[in-house]
């Protein structure tokens, strides 16, 4: 396990170099929108491996919330926090690469807006966990996290039809794409897939030490505590004890 | 960790707890408490302020949550046994605006209690008048503590959990609720009361309970100098 | 089931009597909405003939901002004293409050608005060209959206630091697609282009969605110490 870690760390960190070569000298330019095309090889696998994260947390929660066990809840918090990493990403990617191709940094379009409402109701998971007392932070965040996925749905059909009243500019979408740029694509998207399960990996050990220190701090006796020795032990009286001291009242 | 139900001894009394552990981030109120209380006794909790005495009432009272461990009461979580427990606490648990007989009669309702009857009868038990009109917030301490209880018995509960009953009342009304807790004690009630004023209850309790840092750390038939220092603070 | 009603019933008896005999929350919140109102139409021209295709949204900003303040004081009542622990300690179900509190909002809410929008009406010089009485299930709909989550979140920002700033960073981005059709919906009524029935469905949607969910998980929030 303790090997594991640095192994998987080299690896990610060679794919990822990997990736970025391809992404930048292999991957052919794009004919109309030319190297700024290029951004979408980060964007789209970071939005893919965000929505992966977000549905991680959520079926974290759900079983956090049917067994009350303590690891789904730390999975759920560092899927979110990692979720949320990712989907700043696609946000600030987005308008990077929308200016120069749209003329605009912003566009009410369906992914766009979904995006950013999930990255909203995530931030907002993330406040609550910060500002609940500690000890049912867990239930607080495992409710919030299902309303929270309840909601996108919802929140797709809601721009869906508002979109089909206002024409927008489109993404991408529809049309074929160059199989060059979908090798380069999916070998970015499993590079940022290893990158993210790596920062989840450490996130998650950080999570549960500091749990483990927080539960060792809490028991850890007070100042001048005279601590009983068989204090895990019932302390009762014994029966003939009460007969002699004590008589009814 | 969770002790699972068979791990709890056979010959359990009334209230059996066990390990009971609860975390507030980095303070553990009760840090692996176990004991059993039996039925019909009187029990006082006493202990410093942050023993944990109001924690492992809420525990019993199935308010708080245990962080590990297990309390059982009759045999069931404390949850299931709520028709079986009245808690007092130390704020009053009552709405101000309202009269006692109406804030009773709404939490009548909450245990499916119907008609005044039963209202009645518990305001008088604690030494009030049902008809009284005024709003609750408007009352002295000791009528506000004496309705407080009246709450807490309203459903006739078996175990009875009093969170500091007697505090901020005169001396009179304290001694008439000691008598009456007696009486309900005699009549087969379990009562635990968690109070700094343990010379009130000098020859009525049964037994005091003496908490510290979170752990019960002994249990006697009477106050004793040493431990009594440590009750009165 | 007789018992949930019942309950709920008494605990909105409860609720009402302590609010009409105490009338704080009533009257400042009348108060509240009346300086929203006007606010809003010193900061957006009232006069221009684009209002009508703006106030749907300025009405349920407005709105919003009322709901958020009056909902906020949902479990006031309940925590002097702490007198949820006496509910929480009683075998009444934990759902019955619930639809006790979110009734209770609902009537308060639905008072404002009704305060409210004759105001706008007035100050924006509006007439509905589409058919004016889709406004009723519009509003009780998405009033209903705003009050189902709001006092499920105000709920669980009883267990937070800092609790009233909590339910408006809960409910608003929860609340974006109910928000949405509100807005849409009265603004194609308004104006009369179009059809406001997709997003009427979607609020009957929203509210039954969230209405099931929040039922289902109030138990575990209430209980939460």
């Amino acid at each position: 396990m303790k090997r594991a870690f640095p192994i998987f760390a080299a690896l990610t960190a060679l794919l990822l170099a990997y990736a970025f070569y391809e992404a930048i000298w292999v991957a052919p330019m794009e004919r109309t929108m030319g190297d700024v095309q290029r951004i979408f090889y980060y964007h789209v696998p970071s939005a893919w491996t965000a929505f992966l994260l977000f549905f991680v947390n959520l079926v974290a929660s759900i079983i956090y919330l049917v067994r009350r066990n303590a690891k789904a809840d730390a999975v759920a918090v560092v899927a979110a926090e990692v979720g949320v990493l990712f989907c700043t990403v696609v946000l600030v990617t987005g308008p990077i690469w929308a200016r120069p191709v749209w003329g605009i940094w912003w566009t009410w379009d369906i992914r766009l807006t979904t995006t950013l409402v999930l990255w909203l109701i995530y931030v907002s998971y993330l406040v609550l966990r910060r500002f609940s007392e500690s000890s049912q932070t867990p239930k607080l965040a495992a409710v919030l996290a299902v309303l929270g996925a309840l909601d996108v749905p919802l929140v797709y059909f809601s721009i869906w039809f508002f979109r089909t009243q206002h024409p927008q500019p489109v993404i991408g979408g529809g049309g074929s794409i160059d199989p060059r740029m979908l090798h380069v694509l999916l070998i970015n998207w499993l590079a940022f897939s290893c990158l993210a399960f790596l920062l989840c990996w450490v996130r998650y050990r950080l999570e549960w030490l500091e749990r483990k220190v927080e539960e060792a701090q809490a028991l850890e006796s007070l100042l001048g505590d005279t601590v009983p020795s068989s204090q895990s032990a019932p302390v009762k009286l014994p029966p003939e004890k009460t007969q002699s001291s004590m008589g009814p009242q | 960790m969770t002790v699972s139900a068979s791990e709890i001894p056979a010959a359990a009394g009334i209230i059996s707890v066990s390990n009971l552990v609860k975390q507030f981030g980095r303070f553990a109120a009760l840090r692996g408490v176990t004991a059993e209380f039996d039925s019909g006794e009187f029990y006082a909790v006493l202990g410093d302020n942050g023993a944990g005495k109001t924690t492992l009432l809420r525990a019993l009272a199935g308010l708080a949550d245990p962080s590990s461990g297990t309390v059982s009461i009759l045999g069931q979580n404390p949850r299931q046994a709520c028709r079986e427990i009245g808690y007092m606490a130390h704020p009053s648990l009552l709405y101000d605006e309202m009269s006692g007989m109406e804030n009773l009669r709404y939490f009548a309702r909450l245990y499916d209690i119907l008609g005044d009857e039963r209202c009645q009868h518990v305001i008088r038990s604690v030494g009030l008048d049902p008809g009284l009109a005024r709003p609750v917030g408007k009352y002295s301490q000791g009528m506000r503590q004496r309705m407080s209880l009246a709450r807490a018995i309203l459903h006739d509960p078996k175990i009875l959990l009093l969170d500091e009953p007697f505090s901020n009342v005169d001396v009179h009304s304290a001694g008439e609720m000691v008598g009456l807790l007696k009486t309900m004690r005699d009549g087969g009630k379990t009562i635990f009361v968690v109070t700094h004023q343990a010379a009130l209850l000098e020859g009525v309790a049964d037994e005091f309970v003496w908490m510290q840092a979170g752990h019960i750390v002994d249990r006697t038939r009477r106050l004793t100098a040493d431990h009594s220092e440590a009750g009165k603070q | 089931m007789s018992s949930l009603s019942s309950i709920t019933l008494a605990t909105l008896t409860k609720d009402i009597r302590l609010e009409w005999r105490s009338k704080d929350a009533i009257n400042s919140m009348l108060f509240f909405s009346l300086l929203v109102v006007v606010i809003f139409s010193f900061s957006f021209d009232p006069n221009a003939e684009e209002s009508r295709q703006i106030v749907g949204g300025l009405i349920w900003v407005a709105f919003l901002f009322a709901a958020v303040v009056a909902l906020n004081q949902t479990w006031a009542r309940e925590l002097r004293n702490q007198v949820l622990d006496a509910y929480r300690v009683s075998p009444a179900p934990a759902n019955a409050l619930f639809m006790a509190k979110v009734l209770g909002n609902f009537i308060l809410v639905s008072l404002l608005e009704s305060l409210m929008a004759p105001l706008f009406m007035i100050f924006y010089n509006l007439r509905a060209l589409g058919p004016a009485w889709q406004l009723i299930p519009v509003a009780m709909l998405g009033t209903w959206a705003l009050v189902v989550n709001g006092t499920f979140f105000a709920a669980m920002s009883l267990r937070t630091r800092s609790r009233e700033i909590m339910l408006p960073l809960l409910l608003f981005p929860i609340s974006i697609p109910a928000v949405q059709s509100m807005v849409e919906a009265t603004r194609i009524i308004l104006s009369g282009d179009g059809a406001a029935r997709f997003w009427i469905v979607l609020l009957l949607t929203y509210d039954v969605v969230f209405t099931t969910a929040c039922l289902a998980l109030f138990e575990t929030v209430l209980q939460a110490e």
